[in-house]
């Protein structure tokens, strides 16, 4: 079992090693966006010493973190997931005996996994030598923040999964994928910190796994948060990866029974 | 226990139908016309352990359909199912690990990754260790060449016969094959033949085979299946639907100069022959003998022995090809 999932990662790494242009693209594009909106938030502070809790150089590392978590929880799941359904590859899927989810899962891990290590972490020696940011030295804190990303995977993940198997009811739904896309870099955090919403927004945010995804894990690594602050953080995640996880499982047993394969 | 016990079984689906032009459109966006269709309907289907059995019918006639049935990827709308003893849709991780699928028109490779890479990885995904078999397979396909290129750079046929190897990787009692040898050359084509004759001898593995192309089914299976419009209108021999279907040989005549057709038919009368004139060529004449009652010899000693000027002649055997056509014609 495990093996296997091993192997799939593997692949995975392979699979990644054929497309290296969009490797070597991908960091620079990383680069300029965190360049864009470092340079945003400068001009936002404006020489204000702090706003809403972040610190001038706290709001640069906190970008620049966001943005190369970023590069590993990200991963295009959902659009492969809704172009298997699309194209009726999904068959061959299903004569495996693996669950198709659990694979799914693993692979978006295998590219998290090479992201992370040839892409983040390269990157943020390049980004911390061009801009402003401070990166805390304490192992705990690092130990805290990689726990917290993983959640923050397991959640993007899942909420991937679930809009991709929409793909089963609606059978086109690429407007879906765009619009989630959005809404993800949005309420997670990653292009404004969750506590500079006005706080109606954030007390609806609470209710949404969004900042699950980004804005914990980026808090954690900039605050260096105290373990009993970490502690209810990891919490809320735990339970937004219990509760989706529930509901991909639903609506896959859904979309088993109702499956149409398009194209012959 | 047999490989296949199927029992009404029936699928249908729920169709959309869109309403014609804007305003049909617009009206189609608050409320939708659906018509269900019924694409298999009450079929039954058993099959033993190590048979191989082609499985025919027009597109559309709803082959696809019971082969994913059967492979557990569709469930059935009603009716009773059991392939090798499991419920294929309910138990499908239990059920899948015996049995291979090959869709001709879809890879289950990995499209960017070297042939070998996908076998390490189905081995692992099967749990199987068996190098020996693999190291077989690849020997009687021919394909140690092909297993370090990705397979998008492969020939068709080079990736039917990689296709052929992963579904066999983990030794499947049952083979599901769809449309394996569509696009393929000759010399391919009877190389899978071969392999496939090879593994239901040694292992008797089970296949089922679905194919436009009644070449493969007359050099792999001794019974054929066939559907149209979701029923099945013949499941038997493939000799005895030769017999049943089939019109006789024909025979073609080029004579020294031109015979009257009543003459011919005159000479032959006692046999049940009917004669044709070719209306470009005047010399030449097609005789349809009836059934299998009579020879060919029979008639060509009646026409000899009252002289008629035989140049050239040639017996046309009645090709499966032909049979099939009319049927589907007369549906």
């Amino acid at each position: 079992m495990l093996a296997m999932y091993r192997e799939v990662i593997r692949i995975r790494f392979l699979m990644m090693l054929a497309y290296r242009v969009n490797y070597y693209s991908g960091i620079i594009i990383y680069s300029i966006n965190i360049g864009a909106y470092v340079f945003l938030w400068q001009a936002v502070y404006g020489g204000k010493p702090s706003i809403e809790g972040f610190s001038a150089i706290q709001m640069a590392t906190y970008i620049a973190v966001s943005w190369m978590a970023r590069a590993f929880y990200y991963n295009n799941l959902d659009r492969e997931i809704a172009e298997e359904i699309r194209d009726g590859s999904v068959a061959i899927q299903i004569i495996r005996p693996y669950s198709y989810l659990m694979v799914k899962v693993f692979q978006g891990f295998g590219e998290g996994l090479f992201r992370l290590l040839l892409f983040s972490v390269p990157g943020m020696i390049i980004v911390s030598f061009i801009y402003p940011i401070q990166l805390t030295a304490d192992p705990i804190v690092w130990i805290q923040f990689l726990i917290s990303l993983l959640f923050g995977f397991i959640v993007n993940v899942e909420v991937n999964l679930i809009v991709g198997l929409f793909a089963f009811f609606v059978l086109n739904n690429q407007g879906i994928l765009w619009a989630k896309r959005f809404l993800v870099d949005l309420l997670s955090g990653l292009i404004i910190p969750i506590s500079f919403f006005p706080s109606v927004l954030q007390k609806i945010f609470a209710f949404l796994p969004f900042q699950a995804i980004s804005y914990i894990p980026s808090n954690t690594l900039v605050k260096g948060l105290s373990f009993d602050k970490w502690l209810p953080a990891i919490g809320v995640q735990f339970v937004w990866t219990i509760i989706l996880a529930f509901i991909c499982w639903g609506i896959w047993v859904k979309a088993r029974r109702t499956l149409i394969v398009q194209g012959g | 226990m047999n490989a296949i016990q199927a029992e009404k079984l029936t699928k249908e689906f729920q169709i959309y139908q869109s309403r014609k032009g804007l305003s049909g459109a617009f009206r189609d966006l608050f409320n939708r016309n659906y018509r269900t269709i019924r694409a298999v309907n009450e079929v039954n289907i058993s099959i033993p352990q190590g048979e191989m059995v082609g499985y025919i019918g027009e597109n559309g006639a709803g082959k696809s359909t019971t082969i994913k049935m059967l492979t557990g990827i569709l469930q059935p709308t009603s009716g009773d199912l059991k392939v090798n003893g499991f419920d294929p849709h309910n138990q499908r991780e239990e059920f899948v690990k015996t049995i291979g699928v090959v869709f001709g028109q879809r890879s289950q490779l990995w499209w960017d990754i070297a042939v070998q890479e996908s076998f390490t990885l189905l081995q692992k995904v099967y749990r199987v260790d068996n190098q020996k078999l693999l190291d077989r397979m690849i020997d009687v396909l021919n394909i140690g060449e092909l297993l370090d290129q990705p397979v998008r750079k492969l020939s068709l046929g080079q990736r039917m016969r990689c296709e052929l190897v992963a579904s066999l990787i983990h030794q499947p009692s049952l083979l599901f094959l769809d449309e394996p040898t569509i696009g393929l050359d000759v010399l391919v084509k009877e190389n899978i033949r071969q392999f496939l004759r090879e593994m239901n001898k040694e292992f008797g593995t089970t296949i089922l085979l679905t194919t436009h192309d009644l070449t493969d089914i007359e050099a792999l299976c001794s019974r054929v299946i066939m559907l149209d419009k979701g029923n099945i209108i013949y499941d038997g021999d493939l000799t005895r639907l030769k017999q049943e279907w089939g019109e006789g040989k024909k025979i073609h005549l080029e004579l020294d100069q031109e015979v009257s057709l009543s003459h011919l038919g005159q000479l032959t009368e006692s046999l049940p022959v009917t004669w044709s004139k070719n209306e470009v060529n005047k010399n030449l004449f097609t005789a349809q003998l009836k059934g299998n009652s009579i020879t060919a010899s029979e008639v060509l000693s009646l026409l000899v022995t009252s002289g008629v000027p035989i140049h050239e002649m040639q017996i046309q055997e009645v090709s499966t090809e032909e049979i099939v056509r009319k049927i589907y014609q007369e549906g």
